[in-house]
C-alpha cells in the first residue's frame, strides 16, 4: 500500500490534474453569476420606450426628455437652421457617418439622414456629448447647434460634430412618429 | 507549534518580497508545513467548511447589497426585484439566505465536536472563547440580516428581540428606544441594521484570524485528546489536510445545493413573504431555526427579566466552560460516563430547539423547564463533578500508537509498517 | 415526489429511523409554523407539474390559470410585483409577444406627471406591472366589508400549513415545496355549509381549509363553468383552482425552472468533483495510517 503512489506516477499525476482542472472549471463557472448580476436587469431592458407629445412646440423650440435615464433632445428647427445644415459639404464633416439607429450603420451624415424621416424640421438626438458624456448646451457654439461646456466640442444644427475633441455626431436613437405630433423613442 | 519549517523562498522575486514582508514564510509555516495530527476525523473539517461559508456569505452579501434598498417603503420590493429581474438574483439571494442556515449547521457541528473532544481545555481556552465570540457575532449578524427583507417575520422578529432589552431594570426602555431610533421598529432601525449587518461579517473575519492564530499556537486537538509528542504524530497540512478539507467542503456543498436549488424556502417562514405590517402580528411568531433552543429557554422562565438572563446565560456560560470541566482527560472517547451525559446534552439541545417552535403553553413549558435545567446542570454540576469522580479509560501513549492499535483490532502491529509522513525530503 | 403520503407505515418508520437523527439535528427542529393556534386544517397534497427535481411549469395550465386570475381574482386582488412582460417567459405562461401586447393593452395604468403637471391614464405596456384594483389598502378594505384582499404576487410562498415532526423531515428529503399551491387549491375547493353549531359572523363564509380559523371574508369565488377554456380542459371548480394555484406559484417563483435546471448541473458537477477529490485524498493518504 505504502508504495503505490511511487509505482504509478502517471496515474497519480493524472488524478491530481483532473481534480485540479475540475476545480478550476467550477470556480470559473461560479464567477459568472457574480459578474452578470451587474448587467442591466430584465426590468431595465424592458423599459425601453418613452412617448412624447410635441403638439405644443413651435419652430425654434427645443425640449429635453428622459429616455432610459438619458436626456434626449427634440428640436423643432427653423428654416434657417435647416438650410445651414444642408449647405455643409460632407467633406467638411469630422464624422461622415449619420449615427442614426433608424438607418443602416454606414449611412452618410447628410441633413436628411440626421433629421426625422419625412419631417425635415425635427431633430431627435441623445443629448450626450460623444466625447466623455456631458450634456451639451443648445443653440450655442460656433456652428449655432450645440456646445459642450466640458471640453469645448461644437455641433452644428444637425447635431454633427464640427470642432473639438468629440469623435462622433450626436447619436440619433431609434424613434418614430406614431402620430403627427407624437414621438415614441426606443 | 509554529512548525519547524525549513522553507526558503525560491526565485529572486520571492526572496525580494519575503525579506521585506515575510508573508511567504508565514503562509508556508501556517498553511503548508503546519504539523497537524494524523488522526483527525471528518468532524475536524468543519473549520474549513465554516471558512468557506463565511466567504460565500460575504461575497453573496456584497453583491446583494448592490441591489437592495434599506428603506421600509422599498426594501420588500427591492428584494422581489432581485428575485425576479436581476440577472441570477434568485440564485444569489437563495444562496445568501440558505447559506446562513448552512453556516449555523456547520458551526453547531463544530461546537459539539469541541464539546465532545474537550477542545476547550488547556491550553486552548482562549481559542474556545474566541469561538464563542464568533458565535455571538454570527447570531447578531444573522438576526439583523433576517430583518432586511422587511417581511412580517422580519418586522416582528426585530420587535420581539429588541424588546428583550426592555427587561433591563431602569434603563431598559431607553436602551430599546436607542436601538430603534424611535418608538417602534421603523425606518431608522432598518437602516442601522443594514449598516451593522454589512459591518459585522468583517469583524467576524477579524476574530476568525485571532481564532486561527490561537489554534496555531498549541496546534489542533485530536480525537484521542493526547497532545502531539513527536513528528511521527503529525502530517504536514498540505497536501494531507488540504485535500481532505476540500473533499469535505464539496460534500457539504452538495448538502447546501439540495436546499438551495430544490427547497430554498424550507428553512424560511412563509410569513416573511408578506410585507411587514406594523399593525398586525402573525399568529405564530418563531425565530429562525438556529435560535430556537435559546428561544425555548427564554420562554421557559416565567419572569421577563429572568427569561432574558437565562437566555443570555445559556451562551455566556460557554465562556466559563474551560474551567467548569475539571477532568484532566480531554477526549470523550476515554470518558465513558461523560459520554452518556454528553449525548443526553446533545439530545436536550435538539429537543429545546423543537420546543422553541411549539406554542409556549401547557406541557411544552414544563418540558422546556426540564430541558433547560439539564442544559445548565450539564455545565454547572455534571462537568465539574464528573471530572472528580469519573474513572477514565487508559489513554494511548501517543497519537501514533492509537492509530496503529486501531487497524489491527487492538492487537500488536509492527511499528515499522507505517511510514513517518512528517519526515520531509 | 409525494412518496411519504402513499408508503405504508412500516416504510415510513424505517425511513424515519434512517433520517430521523440526522434530520432532526440539521433542522434543529425548526420548521415554518404558520398555522393559527388550535386545530390546524388538513391540507391534501396534490400532484403538480413543477414539483420534484425535474419539475417544470405547464404553460397551458399557466395560461388557463392566468385567465382565471384575470377574470375572477383580479377584481379584488392585486398582483403588484409581477410585470406583464413576464407572461411571455418560456419558463412561465409562454404567451407570444403579440399576445402579451394585447393583454397589456387591456389594462389602464396611471402615468405622469405630464407637461401641465397632471397625472394621466394610459394603456399599459408589457413593461408595466399589473395595475391594482384598488388605489390603496384603505380603499380595498372599504370596498370589501373591512377585509383586505391580499396581494397575490407571493401568496403561493406566503401560505403554508404547519408540518410537525416527523413530516418536516420527510419534506426535506422528498423536496416538498408545494405547500403554497396545495393550500390555495384546498382553500378554493373547501367552501362548505357551516355545521349547525357554528354561527357565521356577518359577511363571512365557512371554509374548512382556511388557516386562520374556519371563517373567511372572501366569498366562494369559483363556480363550474364560470371561466371559458379554449383548450378543452374541464371547466370545473377543481380544475380552475388547480390552474390558478399553478399560475400563482409561477407568479411567486418565476425562476423555478432556471433554479432546478441550474441545480441539476451544479449537483452533477459537485458529485463528480467530490468523487475525484475522494480518490485524490485516498491516494495522498495511502501511505499514512490514520
Amino acid at each position: 500500500m505504502a508504495s503505490m503512489d511511487s509505482s504509478e506516477p502517471t496515474r497519480r499525476d493524472f488524478m491530481y490534474l483532473a481534480t485540479g482542472a475540475f476545480g478550476a472549471v467550477g470556480v470559473a463557472a461560479v464567477a459568472w453569476p457574480f459578474i452578470d448580476q451587474m448587467n442591466p436587469d430584465a426590468a431595465a431592458l424592458a423599459l425601453a420606450t418613452t412617448e412624447v407629445d410635441v403638439s405644443s412646440m413651435a419652430p425654434g423650440q427645443s425640449i429635453t426628455v428622459s429616455w432610459r435615464g438619458k436626456p434626449v433632445f427634440i428640436r423643432y428647427r427653423t428654416e434657417k437652421e435647416i438650410t445651414e445644415a444642408k449647405d455643409v459639404p460632407l467633406g467638411d464633416l469630422k464624422d461622415p457617418i449619420a449615427r442614426n439607429e433608424n438607418l443602416p450603420s454606414d449611412a452618410p451624415a447628410t441633413d436628411a439622414n440626421r433629421a426625422a424621416e419625412g419631417k425635415e424640421p425635427w431633430l431627435v438626438m441623445v443629448g450626450i456629448c460623444t466625447h466623455l458624456g456631458c450634456v451639451p448646451i443648445g443653440e450655442a457654439g460656433e456652428y449655432d447647434g450645440w456646445f459642450c461646456p466640458c471640453h469645448g466640442s461644437s455641433y452644428d444644427t444637425a447635431g454633427r460634430i464640427r470642432k473639438g475633441p468629440a469623435p462622433e455626431n450626436l447619436l440619433v436613437p431609434t424613434y418614430a412618429f406614431t402620430a403627427d405630433t407624437v414621438i415614441r423613442i426606443g | 507549534m509554529s512548525g519547524h519549517s525549513t522553507y526558503q523562498p525560491q526565485g529572486k522575486l520571492a526572496k525580494w518580497i519575503d525579506s521585506r514582508l515575510p508573508i511567504l514564510t508565514l503562509m508556508n509555516a501556517q498553511a503548508i508545513d503546519f504539523p497537524t495530527p494524523r488522526n483527525l476525523n471528518y468532524f475536524w473539517t468543519f473549520g474549513a467548511i465554516l471558512m468557506m461559508m463565511l466567504v460565500v456569505q460575504i461575497i453573496t452579501g456584497i453583491v446583494l447589497a448592490m441591489h437592495y434598498t434599506a428603506n421600509t417603503e422599498l426594501a420588500f420590493a427591492s428584494v422581489e426585484k432581485i428575485m425576479r429581474d436581476v440577472n441570477f438574483g434568485w440564485l444569489l439571494r437563495y444562496m445568501h439566505a440558505n447559506g446562513a442556515s448552512m453556516f449555523f449547521i456547520a458551526v453547531y457541528i463544530h461546537i459539539f465536536r469541541g464539546l465532545y473532544y474537550g477542545s476547550y481545555k488547556a491550553p486552548r481556552e482562549i481559542l474556545w472563547m474566541l469561538g464563542v465570540v464568533i458565535f455571538l457575532l454570527m447570531m447578531a449578524t444573522a438576526f439583523m440580516g433576517y430583518v432586511l427583507p422587511w417581511g412580517q417575520m422580519s418586522f416582528w422578529g426585530a420587535t420581539v428581540i429588541t424588546n428583550l432589552f426592555s427587561a433591563i431594570p431602569l434603563v431598559g426602555e431607553s436602551i430599546v428606544q436607542w436601538l430603534w431610533g424611535g418608538f417602534s421598529v421603523a425606518n431608522p432601525t432598518l437602516n442601522r441594521f443594514f449598516a451593522l449587518h454589512y459591518l459585522l461579517p468583517f469583524m467576524i473575519v477579524g476574530v476568525v484570524i485571532l481564532h486561527i492564530w490561537a489554534l496555531h499556537v498549541p496546534g489542533n486537538n485530536n480525537p484521542t485528546g493526547v497532545s502531539v509528542k513527536s513528528g511521527q504524530d503529525t502530517v504536514p497540512f498540505h497536501p494531507y489536510i488540504t485535500v481532505k478539507d476540500m473533499f469535505a467542503m464539496v460534500v457539504f456543498l452538495l448538502f447546501f445545493g439540495w436546499f438551495l436549488f430544490y427547497i430554498p424556502n424550507y428553512m424560511g417562514h412563509a410569513d416573511n413573504y408578506i410585507p411587514a405590517d406594523p399593525l398586525v402580528t402573525p399568529a405564530h411568531i418563531v425565530p429562525e431555526w438556529y435560535f430556537l433552543p435559546f428561544y425555548a429557554i427564554l420562554r421557559a422562565v416565567p419572569s421577563k427579566l429572568g427569561g432574558v438572563i437565562a437566555m443570555f446565560g445559556a451562551i455566556a456560560i460557554l465562556f466559563f466552560l474551560p474551567w467548569l470541566d475539571t477532568s484532566k482527560v480531554r477526549s470523550g472517547a476515554f470518558r465513558p460516563l461523560f459520554r452518556q451525559f454528553f449525548w443526553v446534552f446533545a439530545i436536550v439541545c435538539v429537543f429545546l430547539g423543537w420546543l422553541g417552535a411549539q406554542p409556549a403553553e401547557g406541557i411544552y413549558v414544563v418540558l422546556a423547564r426540564i430541558a433547560m435545567a439539564y442544559y445548565f446542570a450539564y455545565f454547572i454540576i455534571i462537568l465539574p463533578v464528573l471530572g472528580l469522580v469519573e474513572r477514565t479509560k487508559p489513554l494511548p501513549a501517543s497519537i501514533t500508537e492509537s492509530v496503529l492499535g486501531k487497524k489491527s483490532g487492538g492487537g500488536a502491529q509492527p511499528a515499522g509498517s507505517t511510514a513517518a509522513p512528517q519526515d520531509k525530503g | 415526489m409525494l412518496v411519504t403520503r402513499k408508503k405504508p407505515m412500516i416504510v415510513r418508520l424505517s425511513l424515519a429511523l434512517a433520517a430521523g437523527l440526522a434530520g432532526a439535528l440539521m433542522m434543529g427542529a425548526g420548521t415554518p409554523a404558520t398555522a393559527a393556534g388550535g386545530e390546524a386544517p388538513h391540507i391534501p397534497r396534490e400532484d403538480w407539474s413543477f414539483s420534484g427535481p425535474f419539475g417544470s411549469y405547464d404553460p397551458g395550465q399557466l395560461q388557463r390559470g392566468f385567465k382565471v386570475y384575470q377574470q375572477v381574482c383580479a377584481a379584488c386582488h392585486s398582483l403588484e410585483f409581477v410585470a406583464i412582460r413576464t407572461l411571455a417567459s418560456p419558463s412561465g405562461p409562454y404567451f407570444s409577444d403579440a399576445a402579451v401586447k394585447v393583454i397589456a393593452s387591456e389594462y389602464t395604468v396611471e402615468d405622469g406627471p405630464d407637461d401641465s403637471g397632471e397625472m394621466f391614464e394610459r394603456e399599459a405596456r408589457p413593461s408595466d406591472h399589473f395595475p391594482a384594483p384598488f388605489p390603496n389598502q384603505q380603499a380595498a378594505r372599504a370596498a370589501n366589508g373591512g377585509a383586505y384582499p391580499p396581494d397575490l404576487s407571493l401568496i403561493a410562498k406566503a401560505r403554508a400549513a404547519h408540518a410537525g415532526f416527523p413530516t418536516f423531515v420527510f419534506d426535506a428529503l422528498t423536496q416538498y415545496q408545494e405547500a403554497g399551491p396545495d393550500y390555495l387549491h384546498a382553500l378554493l375547493t373547501h367552501y362548505e355549509e357551516p355545521p349547525e353549531d357554528v354561527t357565521l359572523a356577518p359577511g363571512m363564509y365557512y371554509n374548512t381549509a382556511f388557516l386562520s380559523g374556519n371563517q373567511i371574508a372572501m366569498p366562494p369565488p369559483l363556480s363550474d363553468g364560470l371561466v371559458e377554456y379554449s383548450d378543452g380542459a374541464p371547466e370545473t371548480v377543481d380544475q380552475y383552482s388547480r390552474d390558478v394555484s399553478a399560475f400563482l406559484m409561477w407568479a411567486a417563483e418565476p425562476k423555478l425552472e432556471a433554479r432546478k435546471q441550474t441545480g441539476m448541473r451544479v449537483m452533477l458537477f459537485l458529485l463528480v468533483f467530490a468523487g475525484l477529490l475522494y480518490f485524490t485524498k485516498r491516494k495522498i493518504w495511502s501511505n499514512v495510517e490514520h
